[in-house]
């Protein structure tokens, strides 16, 4: 097959179209440069009826919501999911690592829980803490301003809370609580659980001109077609364009591999184009990696050349080593005070308005690390599984369960609104040992060899978890409520979901001043080829307990800046 | 205000920088309307292609489909607020047959089965039987033992397909309207309705009224002081 060309020289060719991705999109294109994004999904934008899935009903579809086609149902704006047809990836031993993939314009950030957090001063140096894991090459200082820059941008609401670790930044207004949140809070606060106003990249006040403000629908999961909450697209591309910015869009191009000429450095990309399943080349000055942690491990070790034959950027044979995901764990409680409720539009952003960080001292636990508490429940809409096991709950209440006809009408009302959950999202400890490298058995429906995953937890993240379940059983009597389920035991991890799970995967490029002992420097340029740069959360040395996306966005930015000062310099 | 009218005004007050993305700053009311509530699935040509299949094909039998909507009428009687052929839920549990295809076998089956267990107790089909009869046999297997830790196949049968009932109802525009769910519309969020938080014996704290939106000012661009400090 003849790989066809494309006559046109970018300066710099983006690979992804995510939070990594966008944000270069737009820093690169708002300093003048040609730039081209290779985005392996469709086109994609919130705004457009035939692909909003915003405000439809559940009987607007045959299955009512159910996640047939789409992991978290078939309205959620994540193209692709766990098992994506024609694009496998296999497991070694008895490895159940389940990754996460969405196919589009803006990638996962059409559909996540915009929770937006900083990592802390604490975050970027947990070895000198407790000698597990590695540092990271920079601190806070030195990502603060970019921080603020994304937080001035985009827009995070939340709440100055001068605690050392959840840095402030410049945030809009929070929104109040709902009810089951205010009984969360209750629960918590009589155990000592700090809560606070959640912080989530949704407008609640207007920002700029070009973006509309939150009509408090809860659907942030669906994307949002005024733009009221942050996605990659709405936020970073298109605006990026529309200032007239050089942008061209390359869209269901799946990168196959990055080129490089003879003294090693890169040229471009070879894409497959899935509409006509040709190959081509598109050439630039810089190549900037942002395809999503894993995905940019595998471009890179399907990058292999005489002058970089174990793949590119691999001198250190790190390239897809230390992955590691957040660790989670989930618990649900069912509260008597809350049935029978007095019905009004609780629906309110898309996510809660309130949470708890980590609010312990390491010294006196059996485990490193912490993690944060997601709060969920209220009188959401109804979608498929609603009216499953109508009155299972009666059982609680010492009533019959079972049964037929009107009664289940009535046991459906009564219980509505009266289930709320926590979910627990941790720092796991990255290791060596936990990896995803190229299956030489296995290609995908490109022919482009696929990846398979190697991963365990440790005793760490399970006593974590085991820590997590005690808390919520206690704030959960706390509050007046009754924990659903059994506590997870030993023989199932403690709950703890399978790595991937969390969809926080991160590590696989790591950052350090030693290029023997990680792949990018702290400008997350490879240290073995100075024109490829990579802004997902491969970089990242250790995925704090909170959400990676906006240090994917503080880094993606500084390492833009760096590029544009480079270029410029004439040193890439 | 009605809701048309409320979304109308919320739509204008609040969605008015979104609008002028599509290059028209003066887009009018009736196309905003139009914009959100016209009927569009969203879905990508893969997954429509996927759904016109499934739509196209036929599992169950129409004795099997009389029967389901037998049992759909007893699981859920009809009343002044709804009823089951309303809510499309015959229709639901076929689509869900070939959507889900792991529950054809118990479904089929457990259909199967009552015909069996009637012919052997009163000589007959179960869509044959009388009322009463019918209801004897649901007394069998519409209360699964919660000291079990397995339940038997009929009643694992009826908890499958008064699952699929009663979340069919409830995702129905009657349903949801029965369940009293108010949202899925724009408005504003300005906290859990003051009665409802009396009857809880809850309030937000004083020292965090400061924290929330003011929503009479939602609209001003958000400004700071250098420490952070919103000041719009």
């Amino acid at each position: 097959m003849q790989i066809i060309e494309n006559e046109k020289e970018y300066d710099v060719v983006i690979v992804g179209s995510g939070a990594g991705g966008g944000m270069a999109t737009k820093i690169l294109a708002d300093a003048g440069l040609k730039v081209a994004v290779v985005e392996a999904g469709p086109f994609f934008d919130p705004a457009e009826p035939k692909q909003q899935t915003q405000l439809k009903w559940p009987y607007q579809s045959p299955r009512r919501g159910a996640g047939t086609t789409r992991a978290f149902g078939e309205f959620d704006m994540a193209y692709g999911g766990w098992e994506i047809n024609g694009e496998p990836y296999n497991q070694i031993g008895d490895t159940q690592f389940d990754w996460f993939r969405s196919r589009m314009l803006g990638g996962r950030t059409n559909h996540w829980g915009r929770i937006s957090l900083r990592f802390g001063p604490r975050d970027f140096k947990g070895k000198d803490r407790d000698g597990l894991g590695e540092n990271w090459p920079i601190g806070y200082e030195d990502i603060k301003p970019y921080y603020d820059k994304v937080d001035k941008l985009i827009g995070v609401f939340g709440s100055k809370e001068n605690m050392y670790n959840e840095p402030d930044g410049y945030f809009l207004p929070a929104p109040k609580p709902r009810l089951h949140e205010l009984y969360y809070k209750k629960g918590a606060e009589k155990s000592g659980v700090k809560v606070m106003p959640s912080r989530l990249s949704i407008l609640t006040k207007r920002i700029n001109n070009e973006r509309g403000i939150c009509f408090y629908c809860n659907q942030c999961s669906r994307s949002c077609s005024v733009y009221g909450d942050f996605s990659a697209g709405s936020c970073l591309i298109f605006p990026a364009q529309k200032s007239g910015g050089q942008v061209d869009l390359y869209v269901n191009s799946m990168v196959r591999e990055v080129e490089v000429n003879e003294e090693g450095k890169a040229t471009g990309v070879l894409y497959i184009n899935k509409e006509d399943r040709k190959e081509y080349r598109v050439t630039g000055k810089v190549v900037v990696l942002a395809a999503s942690a894993c995905s940019t491990a595998r471009i890179l070790l399907n990058s292999k050349s005489t002058k970089h034959p174990n793949g590119l950027g691999n001198s250190s044979n790190l390239v897809g080593k230390y992955l590691h995901d957040s660790t989670g764990s989930d618990r649900m409680a069912f509260v008597p005070e809350l049935m029978n409720r007095k019905l009004y539009n609780e629906d309110g952003v898309g996510g809660m308005h309130l949470y708890s960080p980590w609010w312990l001292d390491n010294k006196k636990l059996d485990f490193p690390r912490g993690y944060h508490i997601e709060v969920w429940g209220g009188l959401g809409m109804p979608s498929y599984g609603t009216g499953f096991n109508p009155n299972d709950l009666n059982k609680h209440l010492g009533l019959k369960v079972g049964g037929y006809g009107n009664q289940l009408r009535e046991d459906v009302k009564k219980f509505y609104g009266s289930v709320m959950g926590m979910s627990g999202r941790g720092e796991s400890i990255a290791r060596k040992d936990n990896y995803c490298e190229i299956d030489p058995t296995t290609v995908d429906e490109f022919g482009v060899p696929v990846l398979r995953f190697n991963y365990s937890w440790s005793d760490n993240e399970r006593k974590q978890a085991r820590h997590m379940h005690e808390t919520f059983e206690e704030i959960i009597e706390n509050m007046g409520g009754i924990v659903l389920g059994d506590k997870p035991g030993a023989d199932k991890d403690y709950g703890l979901l399978n790595p991937g799970r969390i969809i926080h995967e991160v590590g696989t490029t790591r950052m350090g001043s030693d290029p023997k002992k990680s792949v990018v420097n702290e400008f997350e340029q490879l240290h073995d080829v100075k024109n490829v740069f990579i802004v997902d959360a491969g970089p990242f040395v250790s995925q704090a307990d909170k959400n990676p996306t906006w240090t994917i966005m503080a880094l993606s930015w500084r390492t833009s800046e760096f590029i544009i000062q480079e270029l410029k310099k004439q040193n890439i | 205000m009605n809701r048309r009218d409320s979304i109308r005004s919320l739509l204008l007050g609040s969605m008015a920088g979104g609008l002028a993305l599509e290059s028209c700053v003066t887009e009018n009311e009736t196309s905003i309307e139009k914009k959100i509530w016209e009927y569009q699935y969203g879905r990508t040509p893969e997954e429509k292609a996927y759904d016109e299949k499934l739509l196209g094909q036929q599992f169950f039998e129409n004795s099997e489909i009389e029967k389901i909507k037998r049992l759909a009428n007893q699981i859920l009687p009809p009343n002044e607020k709804g009823n089951i052929e309303e809510a499309k839920v015959p229709e639901f549990i076929e689509f869900m047959a070939k959507d889900f295809p792991s529950i054809q076998t118990r479904m089929r089956g457990g259909l199967m089965w009552l015909d069996n267990y009637t012919n052997k107790t009163y000589g007959k089909d179960f869509i044959n039987c009388s009322g009463d009869e019918q209801y004897q046999v649901l007394d069998q297997i519409a209360f699964p033992d919660p000291k079990e830790t397995e339940q038997k196949q009929e009643v694992q049968f009826f908890s499958l397909i008064r699952n699929l009932v009663m979340t069919g109802y409830f995702t129905s525009e009657a349903g949801i309207k029965e369940l009293g769910y108010k949202g899925n519309q724009p408005n504003v969020w300005d906290g859990v309705p003051v009665d409802v938080l009396k009857d809880h014996g809850m309030s937000y704290d004083k020292s965090w009224m400061p924290k929330f939106v003011d929503q009479s000012k939602r609209n001003d661009l958000a400004q700071w002081d250098e420490e952070g400090n919103l000041i719009s």
